[in-house]
């Protein structure tokens, strides 16, 4: 059986992996390109999301591949992802491919539901015990990737031969995806990270501190946002990301309470769970602005429906704890030249404040 | 003179508008609602809002702007669940709307806000809800007792008036504020129902064309280019999602494999199902709002209906450039159609 899953940045290490495991034919779903999203814009409503129209058009070419299971997460709103999966099936239906979609949605929801889909994705003659250790692998996988991420974000703003961080990171993901079992895992852990710690970096320079919000899809897929880590981490910038997959998967799951305290820094301008990520953009604002960052940029795509009522409170935020926010709304017509341009006169903005800021302080000790 | 309590004309004016209107007035407070939407709304509206927020939300904040320096008190309910599943909420614009609000318009009078959330305050969560507002406006328990009970009464007798009389809300308002002699008998009944049915539909000449949507959509002439009356001057008979009982509605909820999240979007993809069904109507417009993130999965689940049914289909997406006569003219295509498919 040949079965694929939807693309979201590096994390189809960790699924490639889960799935081979199991048993699958793997059909990795090719990086975004210029033709998945003509693909996806062909053929999606049009105020659907960006992550809808990437993924439907993702769908489409792993399809025409011969993937005959199609894997994806769902969600119980009132974000429109968790319906992704059903709208997508019936498109691509009516297109004429023939497949099995199967949705996960979180567990506790309804849980005869969820064990009815785990029961179709585990194949005959996998045990049980199998199933879930090598579940746990993939989990391994998906948080060292995200650590790695972490690392790279730090040592790029300060690396002395621009591009190298980058070099090393794409070294260092091959060795990740080789690595099979735990044992393997777990020493590839340590490697991975040590060989990202030896690049060369300027130990004295003080970067810039920009922190990153907004919705999970766009920020976690360079195709989307323009990789826009590794353009500000190489303009000399540390990057900040608020979301790793790992943990939104773990906050949304089991531990509910992981993130009792981004709630309880948005709750005097933001009371009501919203879903999305709309109140943990308003939190994660007001804890970069109350831990010294010079900067947010919140990204969206068009139509994002949390992210809107988010960004319109997020002004009051800006203004309130004096923390410049560059909102960046992405859809199919964004292009890469205009969202750099402003991505570069939004640092130079902070680059002047912070020394402004700078010059004051020292006036302040003469 | 008794203070005054705003309550924008949107949202959900086309459904609780009976319910709050009882309620304040009988706790002794005068219930003013801004004017119905217009050029002036609409551009303080959009002023005001962000720029990606949709149609409806900018006019919120339009009415807003309008009512601001009129009244006392300005209400704005934060619907979150009121339906029997515990999952179907409303668009998360309608979740953080008192806090939108709050933080995009400034010098506003309080704002009264209290939630209706049937998943966590239980079955009588209206009732809790009134009597939070009569504790923040000082009223006597017993006062506000009263009121409630008069008002929940007023609001299911409107409720039960749309869908014997099968009339649209604007209408039902005019009966049962202007003209109360007419309001008698108002309780369903599938007799009377289908009489009324029989009726609409034994007209040779009259079209019978649903038309779906979100009620702050359709009924508000202004954003809608005034789609309900210029169907009715076309000698059409307009049906919409009001008209249809609740329980007929639920019937075609397992229809998908998974119920949708929001209470609006539900009822109108499951109104369209039924509609579709019904062999006396000609054919479906669903009105969408431009940028309405639900209504991209509902538009598409809709036509996708449309089109393995072989059902006549028509999306009119209204935003705050459209013009009337654009709108006027695809309407009017759309019946020329369906009459000529009549006659082939």
């Amino acid at each position: 059986m040949k079965v694929s899953f939807p693309h979201m940045g590096i994390s189809y290490i960790g699924f490639k992996h889960l799935l081979e495991e199991l048993g699958y034919e793997v059909i990795v779903p090719p990086n975004p390109t210029n033709k998945t999203l003509t693909y996806g814009v062909k053929y999606a409503p049009e105020f659907a999301c960006m992550p809808f129209k990437i993924l439907l058009g993702s769908y489409i070419e792993v399809l025409e591949k011969g993937a005959e299971i199609l894997v994806s997460s769902g969600g119980i709103g009132p974000c429109r992802a968790g319906l992704y999966g059903l709208v997508h099936e019936k498109i691509l239906k009516d297109l004429g491919y023939d497949f099995v979609m199967i949705i996960l949605d979180p567990p506790f929801h309804n849980i005869r539901d969820f064990t009815r889909r785990v029961l179709a994705l585990k194949q005959k003659g996998i045990r049980w015990n199998r199933f879930l250790y090598e579940v746990k692998n993939a989990w391994l996988k998906l948080k060292l990737l995200d650590k790695l991420e972490q690392t790279a974000n730090e040592i790029r703003a300060r690396e002395l031969k621009k591009g190298q961080t980058t070099e090393v990171f794409s070294e260092a993901l091959k060795m990740i995806d080789e690595a099979r079992s735990r044992k393997e895992i777990l020493m590839v852990q340590k490697e991975a990270i040590d060989i990202l710690k030896s690049v060369p970096q300027d130990y004295t320079k003080q970067p810039l501190k920009v922190g990153i919000i907004g919705e999970i899809y766009v920020v976690l897929e360079p195709y989307v946002n323009f990789d826009i880590e590794r353009f500000l981490g190489e303009m000399g910038v540390y990057v900040n990301r608020s979301i790793y997959l790992t943990d939104y998967v773990r906050y949304t799951v089991w531990d509910k309470k992981g993130e009792a305290h981004i709630k309880k820094a948005a709750e005097p301008y933001l009371k009501q769970m919203i879903r999305g990520h709309g109140i943990q953009s308003v939190g994660e604002t007001v804890l970069y602005a109350l831990n010294g960052y010079d900067g947010v940029i919140q990204l969206a795509p068009f139509t994002c429906i949390p992210e809107i009522v988010a960004k319109s409170i997020i002004g009051k935020v800006s203004k309130d704890l004096d923390i410049p926010v560059l909102t960046i709304n992405i859809d199919e017509q964004t292009g890469q030249a205009g969202v750099q341009t402003r991505l570069e006169a939004f640092i130079d903005l902070l680059k002047q404040r912070k020394y402004l800021g700078e010059q004051e302080g020292k006036r302040k000790i003469v | 003179m008794p203070p005054k309590i705003g309550f924008p004309m949107t949202l959900t004016y086309f459904m609780h508008f009976p319910l709050w209107k009882i309620f304040f007035t009988e706790l002794g407070f005068e219930f003013v609602t801004s004017q119905p939407t217009n050029k002036l709304i609409l551009n303080n509206g959009i002023k005001e809002a962000v720029t990606d927020a949709c149609i409806p939300i900018k006019l919120f904040h339009g009415h807003v702007m309008a009512l601001k320096s009129k009244v006392d008190y300005i209400f704005i309910p934060r619907m979150v669940n009121i339906d029997k599943e515990k999952h179907i909420t409303f668009c998360p614009k309608f979740l953080g709307l008192p806090d939108m609000i709050r933080a995009s318009i400034s010098n506003l009078p309080p704002i009264l806000e209290i939630s209706l959330d049937k998943k966590n305050k239980g079955k009588l969560f209206l009732y809790k809800a009134c009597r939070l507002l009569g504790r923040q406006l000082g009223k006597p328990f017993n006062k506000v007792l009263k009121a409630y009970l008069k008002a929940v009464k007023f609001q299911k007798k409107f409720e039960n008036f749309l869908v014997s009389k099968k009339i649209t809300p604007i209408e039902a308002f005019d009966y049962l504020f202007k003209d109360k002699n007419r309001v008698n008998n108002t309780k369903y009944n599938r007799k009377q129902t289908d009489r009324e049915i029989n009726k609409a539909t034994s007209l040779e000449n009259n079209l019978n064309i649903a038309v779906v949507g979100y009620p702050y959509q359709i009924y508000d002439s202004y954003i809608s280019a005034d789609i309900i009356n210029f169907l009715k001057k076309n000698n059409v008979r307009v049906w919409t999602m009001e008209m249809v009982p609740y329980s007929i509605l639920k019937r075609y909820s397992n229809r998908l494999s998974k119920k949708l999240f929001w209470h609006f979007s539900n009822k109108v993809v499951w109104a369209s199902y039924h509609y579709i069904d019904q062999p006396y109507i000609d054919g479906l417009i669903h009105v969408s709002a431009f940028g309405c993130g639900p209504d991209a999965m509902v538009g598409k689940l809709v036509e996708l209906e449309c089109k393995y049914r072989n059902f006549p289909f028509l999306n009119i997406t209204v935003d705050e450039h459209t013009g009337d006569a654009g709108i006027k003219t695809r309407i009017e295509a759309f019946i020329d159609m369906l009459r000529y498919r009549r006659t082939a």
